[in-house]
């Protein structure tokens, strides 16, 4: 059961990852996006890992991309992009340095990397009587990574703030600047 | 050998964690569309967050899944701010691509 669910997300999530790029929509791509973060989650749960599937799907597959959707309905994103490069050769080039970045890294993970080694937060993925996944994951999160929880805190407050100061309308009442832009770029368009 | 009998080891997730991010960084080098190119960073967050609990699951110790939540919290900083920005630049041009962002300047 596990290999045939294993080969099975896998494969979405390699189609998933192979349609966010190679889709000419920016929709399409945020839903084969959606496609690859809940086949991710599906990995995630037959790794004992059901906490971090649950936030997967909660927080990546809901929150991030209905974020991602609606900026792509609010701007109207529906232009088709140009193939034309404006660096010379940049496309092959970039395919080239993927190909040699993925022989690394697969030269990377062919290595033996289980030392048998005690865990380092005394804390395994199950057994030794420590509760469930969600216990296991509060205990080291609330003891060991304390300090790093109340960052990511501050973090994300100054990133709501970022948000919110960007995304303001910087100019004063009326925005003639912004109108004058839009018309003036409409028309060479047109 | 068949498939039921198969074992999964921690290098299949690791192997194809590396696929997903090689296809992101692909992505993010090939694509213009600013908004895709996002997408492409958080394949690639989400290869990285595969290979956190691959690993937590072979050295049997729980802090690799403590991990994906800050890289999640990292990750919804970063579509936050950067959706914010695209919103902004949008406002001043009627383009997203990354070429037309060569200037600083608004």
């Amino acid at each position: 059961m596990i290999p045939f669910l294993f080969f099975v997300a896998a494969a979405a999530t390699l189609a998933g990852g192979l349609g966010v790029v190679l889709a000419r929509n920016p929709v399409h791509s945020a839903l084969f996006l959606v496609m690859t973060l809940v086949s991710v989650a599906v990995l995630f749960l037959i790794q004992d890992a059901e906490l971090v599937a649950a936030v997967q799907v909660i927080v990546y597959a809901s929150a991030i991309v209905v974020l991602f959707l609606f900026v792509i309905m609010l701007l109207g994103v529906d232009r088709q992009e140009s193939m034309r490069d404006r660096i010379p050769y940049q496309r092959p080039a970039a395919i080239a340095l993927g190909v040699i970045l993925l022989a690394q890294l697969l030269w990377l993970a062919g290595h033996e990397w289980v030392t048998g080694q005690e865990t380092a937060s005394g804390v395994p993925i199950e057994g030794g009587g420590f509760g469930g996944n969600v216990e296991r994951v509060a205990r080291v999160l609330f003891t060991d990574y304390m300090w790093a929880f109340e960052i990511t805190a501050v973090l994300l407050v100054i990133a709501v703030v970022g948000a919110v100061v960007l995304a303001r309308r910087s100019g004063q009442k009326g925005e003639p600047v912004d109108d004058v832009d839009e018309a003036a770029t409409e028309g060479v368009d047109a | 050998m068949t498939l039921a009998a198969l074992e999964i080891t921690p290098s299949y997730y690791l192997v194809l964690a590396a696929m997903l991010f090689t296809i992101g960084s692909v992505g993010v080098l090939t694509r213009r569309n600013v908004l895709v190119m996002f997408m492409c960073v958080e394949l690639m967050l989400n290869a990285v967050n595969l290979s956190f609990v691959a690993f937590a699951k072979a050295l049997d110790d729980i802090t690799g899944q403590v991990i994906v939540f800050f890289v999640l919290v990292v990750a919804a900083a970063e579509v936050a701010v950067g959706l914010a920005i695209i919103v902004a630049i949008f406002r001043r041009r009627r383009h997203a691509t990354a070429d037309d962002l060569q200037a600083l300047r608004g």
